[in-house]
């Protein structure tokens, strides 16, 4: 996998964020373009290619989630796009709040606020369980785990999506 | 006298750091003890005066007063950008639009019809010579800032504008980065540092963690249309209703009067920073304005525009992925950071009072130096760490857009894509490059159509084309393409939305380069028959010295002869001949320099 190699690591879903981000600074002092701007062009390109692939692995690896996916990616695994079955029902109150609110009823604001917060929660949650199913999936390598964890990375995306919507309605900045 | 010279010139040529500025520009050069600022302020303004020359810097904004019509100021507000995206700009700024296209704006000055990079180009220009008159040695590398939320349109044509003046541009920094590598140079700095930057026409924010000589850029945000400017026009447009009332008349279409009103509106901004109330006193014709105007009413009338730089600030807070409380100091940069009430707004928000010892319209040139210094290799310990300030996507079924690279991303960043086609036969497919946030094509801007063509015909579904979109050190966007199936590199034709194509800016650079070699050359002269002056004259004083009757008989000839050939040649308009002398000279001294040297020693 690719943007292990970038780091010099053997694949794997936990990761010492402390030992990775040194690792990305000091492969970024000795391959970044400003090392090499009195280079041959060969260099110059090398260096180019090195530094964008360094940083492309170090944004997908630092976070969990992309990490995760990257990993599942790599082993022929991909994300399903649909809603989780057991989400349906609470989606659909949701998007119906979503509707009034636009439509200028104020009323839903607070039924979106409680919304939020549980969908919030919700997501921490995952994030909790996601570390545990990482160290397990590591230990033990069984693909019946790495099923487990596409299935709560997939509910992860389906929530972060309704937090963003909520989000914009409400008009509060979140970052992803 | 060897060991009397400063050696000019006979070292790699330097690389300059230009701070390209909607209002000011200024060149700076890193030395051993540290960046320096190589001459004073150039007003980033061109005029063309009467007899064709085309004339930047202060001289230029006097001819705003005389020839308003034949001179542009603030033309950075203009750069990558196309005519149905100033239409608020031209209610605001006299430019004078020329014969253009959609793509590329021209402007009208006097007889010339130029395009802002080759208007930002005689800036360019006219930093290139204060820097050349100022080391000694001829200058053909730099490095440019930029405002950080710029997109890729307007980074281009800000390196275009580097390669009309002659130069080449090693590499754009971002604004706000280079303003946090000035900062953080002298002392050894750890932590999140949050970088304000308000200028005349554009406003970032940027927040970096500094790790050991590592400038990490978190995340940016910005505004590429807000700044001083906006608070000139509103006070011009106060004073302009005033005087309509006042003396009946509408001076706004009056472009002298306009202009002189300008300036007396920057200068009573400026005094409002430290005086709690001035006065706009305008005399035009034998007709006078006055109105005072207090501190109060100054920051009731500009809060609105202080308060459009917050709403980036959180963002940028939140996507860097830091608290307030985390960020252990706050940067202040450009001329309308000097504003109380911008200061007091960034203290509020950051909750810590901001730096400001570095001088706010010095800091950002003294960085793109450091930078240049990176570039050298003559500072080792540093390395910048930036970020693409907007998302790249391209455009999908619907008029949606797919994100590839997103926003805040450390740059060099890269993407790949699988493209096929979807017609049996089809010998093309058009990739439409898109920037910005939003989720349809037509909210964002466009960057370029990518055309693969000479698709081998085949079956639809089966081509395996892929493209790899790569954002380089500079920010700006690369696009290469493979056919998968044969091996080979696609051909593809590229259409910038906006700017210049290569051609056209290879042609405007024969056309401005010609006159600056001639200028280059004769200043060479000028400058060799300087340093042969002090030469002669320190070799007259050491000849008084004992130290030259310690010389030995052919030493003092060849002293002699040095001296003798370095006469002839001085007259001579050729650079390389006149150098020639001097380093023969420099060399017959050597044994003299020696023996003073130890003298000195000696007597110590």
């Amino acid at each position: 996998m690719e943007f292990y190699e970038a780091f010099g690591l053997s694949p794997g879903l936990s990761l010492d964020a402390e030992d990775l981000k040194r690792r990305f600074y000091e492969r970024s002092r000795q391959w970044h373009p400003d090392r090499f701007s009195r280079g041959s062009k060969q260099e110059q390109q090398r260096a180019l290619d090195m530094t964008a692939v360094i940083n492309d692995a170090f944004r997908t690896l630092r976070d969990p989630v992309s990490r995760a996916e990257y990993f599942l990616k790599q082993n022929g695994m991909e994300m399903s796009k649909d809603a989780p079955p057991e989400l349906l029902e609470e989606v659909f109150e949701l998007n119906m709040a979503l509707e009034e609110l636009r439509g200028g009823d104020d009323s839903a604001r607070p039924q979106l606020v409680e919304a939020q917060e549980r969908f919030t929660g919700m997501r921490a949650e995952i994030d909790r369980a996601l570390g545990g199913l990482f160290e397990k999936y590591d230990a033990t390598g069984e693909p019946a785990v790495l099923n487990e964890i596409r299935g709560a990375l997939n509910r992860r995306r389906y929530i972060s999506n309704l937090v963003r919507d909520v989000a914009k309605e409400l008009n509060v900045y979140v970052a992803d | 006298m060897s060991t009397l010279q400063i050696d000019f010139g006979r070292s790699k040529s330097p690389i300059v750091g230009i701070d390209l500025g909607t209002t000011n520009s200024l060149v700076a050069v890193m030395e051993l003890t540290g960046p320096r600022i190589l001459s004073g302020i150039v007003p980033s303004v061109v005029s063309v005066a009467p007899s064709g020359e085309v004339i930047a810097g202060s001289e230029a904004r006097e001819m705003l007063l005389t020839h308003p019509d034949r001179t542009v100021y603030s033309v950075k507000r203009l750069m990558g950008r196309g005519l149905a995206d100033i239409q608020d700009e031209l209610k605001l700024f006299p430019f004078q639009v020329g014969p253009s296209s959609e793509s590329v704006l021209k402007l009208q000055l006097g007889e010339r019809v130029l395009t802002p990079p080759e208007i930002s180009a005689q800036v360019l220009l006219k930093l290139k010579r204060d820097a050349e008159a100022a080391l000694g040695a001829p200058v053909t590398q730099a490095v440019i800032t930029v405002p950080a939320y710029f997109n890729d349109a307007q980074r281009q044509a800000t390196k275009d504008a580097g390669r009309i003046a002659g130069l080449e541009v090693l590499r754009l920094v971002n604004e706000p980065t280079a303003a946090a590598l000035a900062y953080g140079l002298d002392k050894r700095k750890q932590g999140i540092v949050a970088v304000y930057d308000l200028g005349g026409g554009t406003f970032d924010i940027s927040i970096l963690r500094l790790h050991d000589g590592i400038f990490e850029v978190l995340a940016t945000n910005g505004d590429t249309h807000l700044g001083g400017d906006d608070i000139d026009h509103l006070l011009m447009r106060i004073a302009m209703e005033d005087i309509q009332f006042e003396w009946g008349e509408d001076i706004s279409n009056r472009s002298d009067a306009v202009q002189l009103l300008r300036r007396r509106v920057i200068e009573a901004k400026e005094r409002l920073s430290f005086a709690p109330q001035t006065v706009i006193d305008l005399e035009y014709k034998g007709r006078r304005y006055q109105r005072e105007i207090t501190i109060e009413v100054f920051d009731r009338l500009i809060q609105p525009i202080v308060d459009r730089t917050l709403g980036p600030c959180r963002a940028c807070i939140a996507d860097a992925g830091v608290t307030v409380e985390q960020i252990d100091e706050v940067v202040l940069v450009g001329g309308s950071t000097r504003i109380p009430l911008v200061r007091s707004a960034v203290e509020k928000l950051f909750r810590a009072r901001p730096h400001t010892e570095l001088n706010p319209d010095e800091v950002v040139a003294l960085g793109a130096a450091v930078q240049a210094g990176i570039l050298s290799g003559d500072v080792q310990d540093k390395l910048l760490l930036d970020v693409t300030p907007l998302s790249l996507g391209i455009e999908i079924m619907g008029g949606l857009v797919s994100k590839l690279i997103h926003r805040n991303s450390t740059i060099p960043a890269s993407a790949t894509e699988l493209f096929t086609t979807g017609v049996d036969g089809q010998r093309n497919v058009l990739i439409h490059v898109v920037q910005g946030e939003r989720e349809l094509v037509k909210d964002c801007r466009s960057l370029a159509r990518f055309d693969l063509k000479d698709i081998d015909p085949m079956p639809a579904g089966m081509a395996r084309i892929q493209v790899r979109f790569l954002i380089d050190a500079n920010g700006i966007l690369n696009v290469t393409a493979h056919d998968l199936r044969s091996g080979k590199e696609q051909s593809m034709d590229v259409k910038p939305s906006y700017g210049l194509t290569d051609d056209q800016v290879e042609a405007m650079i024969l056309e401005s380069f010609s006159k600056a070699e001639d200028d280059l050359r004769e200043r060479q002269v000028r400058e060799a028959r300087v340093e042969v002056d002090a030469m002669l004259a320190a070799t007259e004083k050491a000849r008084q010295s004992d130290a030259y009757y310690e010389l030995s008989d052919t030493e003092r000839a060849a002293i002699d002869r040095a001296v003798n050939e370095l006469l002839v040649v001085y007259h001579s308009d050729n650079y390389l001949l006149i150098r020639s002398k001097i380093d023969q000279l420099d060399q017959a001294t050597l044994p003299l320099a020696e023996r003073i040297l130890k003298g000195i020693k000696i007597d110590a």
